[in-house]
């Protein structure tokens, strides 16, 4: 008897909670008590059997769809910039998360008195600010607000998948070696739980610099020890020998005949291919390399 | 407490187990699909050098085996198709057709290769003879919306086409989703966990997405090859 009253009692405070809450807060109490829910947060260490970072080479656009203008900017770009005092903590976009060969450690801050998650935040790393992903249901900035480093992310479930979507971010790149990302770019990320796995698959849009949506994907695993979530503080240190009062650049053109045909022979990957045009991620491209590798024959 | 939230009309969601796996399926998986190549490239695209196994954790028996790689003994052997295996499959580029063979096997083709899978929702003891393509018992995780498949029974066959191996003793989960892309498009998003007791140091995990394909002219069925 006591026991079926104080299950009324229960059932009746969270009909009376939920008649007191937006639409939005709703879904997030609910959210909270869901015990079907997948747990996302911890430790999640990269797989890293997928080759996705691809910037050790100067010229090495594989699997990106870069527009005219992103390929520009990409050659333009020198990685002595990074050796700029004003550019040495400058740090990485959100979509390094994708591409870098860290781990991720995922933490929630809760509101007790709801019973809602506020926010989920993805730890920092050497180069990445931490992302927070706000789950509250709060509004995005407005388009004119100033675009940081993070950017602004918002979350919701979709069933059991966490959605969040990026924006606001600041104009920087999503490939270490120079493919750029403006400041319109925006990321849609979906994290799948599959037993101890975690798939992520982020849809990047860029209208400057992609001449077509990018997807990629990411596979981390439950990790057995503990990551940081900070990472340690950026220090700036003069690393040239000459004062520097110029951005170290390439002119159109004069990229280095050695970097632009680095992938080629090291790889034999062709050049359109290592300058990323959108045609070469598409399985059709294999018939042009196999009429092009008869005609040498 | 649970009659607020969304996700109580949710229950039972992808339906009744009695019904066929065809009617309940809690995602669409079947269509035409399109590799799209942003990952990997080099290792997909083209054929990588004899002994680049970057990123695969293979066993010091694996390196030996992938080091003695033999492209033109593979064809003269009738083994080209050892890059097209079940634990390979989803990496190659190519066109993908998803459907229903019957109320309990979901049939995926590759136009690449020309193989052809078959995902078995009725439990069944595997074949006696093995097959690149293995034996696959297919099951729907409802709740997750996604689609689970465990394949054993396989030859021994090759991750990736420079002779990286997985052997006959490899077991492949493979867990499909479809995901929403821009405005309309969809994407499938199949995540492929390789255990290999005699190759693999630990589990090779990779995740290969497609594109929905709306351009059936394009499926242009080719055998398979040893190297392209």
């Amino acid at each position: 008897m006591r026991r079926n009253l104080v299950a009324a009692c229960g059932c009746l405070c969270g009909l009376l909670l939920c008649a007191s809450l937006g639409p939005s807060e709703s879904t997030a109490y609910a959210q909270l008590n869901d015990s079907s829910l997948p747990e996302f947060e911890g430790s999640w260490a990269p797989t890293n059997n997928e080759d996705l970072s691809n910037d050790t080479v100067p010229v090495d656009y594989m699997g990106l769809p870069l527009s005219e203008e992103g390929r520009a900017r990409a050659l333009s770009y020198s990685e002595s910039q990074l050796a700029m005092i004003e550019r040495q903590c400058q740090g990485w976009a959100p979509t390094y998360l994708m591409t870098g060969p860290f781990g991720m450690k995922i933490s929630a801050q809760y509101d007790l008195s709801r019973g809602s998650i506020i926010r989920f935040t993805i730890g920092a790393w050497h180069d990445k600010l931490p992302l927070d992903i706000w789950m509250d249901g709060r509004l995005p900035p407005s388009r004119y607000a100033e675009h940081t480093r993070s950017g602004f992310a918002a979350g919701h479930w979709e069933g059991s998948v966490l959605v969040t979507r990026t924006t606001h971010m600041k104009a920087s790149f999503i490939r270490k070696n120079g493919p750029p990302s403006s400041d319109r770019a925006t990321m849609t990320n979906r994290f799948y739980r599959h037993g101890n796995f975690l798939t992520l698959v982020a849809v990047i849009e860029d209208p400057i610099y992609l001449s077509e949506l990018l997807i990629w994907t990411r596979d981390f695993q439950v990790s057995p020890t503990r990551l940081t979530p900070i990472a340690p503080p950026c220090i700036v240190a003069f690393e040239g020998t000459t004062a520097q009062d110029e951005v170290p650049h390439y002119l159109w053109g004069k990229k280095p005949e050695e970097f632009m045909n680095e992938m080629t022979a090291k790889y034999g990957v062709p050049r359109e291919a290592a300058l990323g045009y959108p045609d070469t991620l598409y399985p059709e491209y294999r018939e042009k390399l196999k009429i092009r590798n008869n005609r040498s024959q | 407490m649970a009659l607020c939230g969304p996700r109580a009309h949710a229950q039972g969601r992808g339906g009744s187990p009695s019904k066929p796996a065809s009617q309940s399926a809690p995602i669409d998986v079947t269509g035409n699909w399109v590799s799209y190549v942003t990952e990997d490239w080099r290792f997909r695209m083209i054929t990588p050098p004899k002994g680049d196994y970057t990123r695969v954790p293979l066993t010091p028996e694996g390196r030996k085996l992938a080091d003695a790689w033999n492209p033109a003994a593979d064809e003269a052997a009738g083994q080209q198709c050892k890059a097209y295996g079940a634990a390979a499959i989803m990496r190659v580029p190519a066109r993908f057709r998803i459907a229903w063979q019957d109320e309990q096997t979901l049939r995926i083709e590759s136009d690449a290769g020309m193989q052809t899978r078959m995902l078995r929702f009725t439990p069944s003891s595997p074949p006696r003879d093995r097959a690149w393509q293995g034996h696959s018992v297919a099951n729907w995780d409802a709740p997750a919306r996604k689609l689970v498949v465990t394949t054993t029974n396989l030859r021994a066959g090759y991750l990736r086409r420079n002779g990286v191996p997985y052997s006959a003793e490899a077991r492949v989960t493979e867990y499909f989703v479809v995901a929403p892309v821009g405005q309309s498009d969809q994407a499938l998003v199949v995540t492929t966990v390789v255990e290999d007791p005699r190759y693999l140091q630990r589990p090779f995990v990779v995740s290969s997405h497609f594109k929905r394909d709306k351009d059936r002219s394009r499926w242009s069925p080719a055998p398979c090859v040893a190297t392209w």
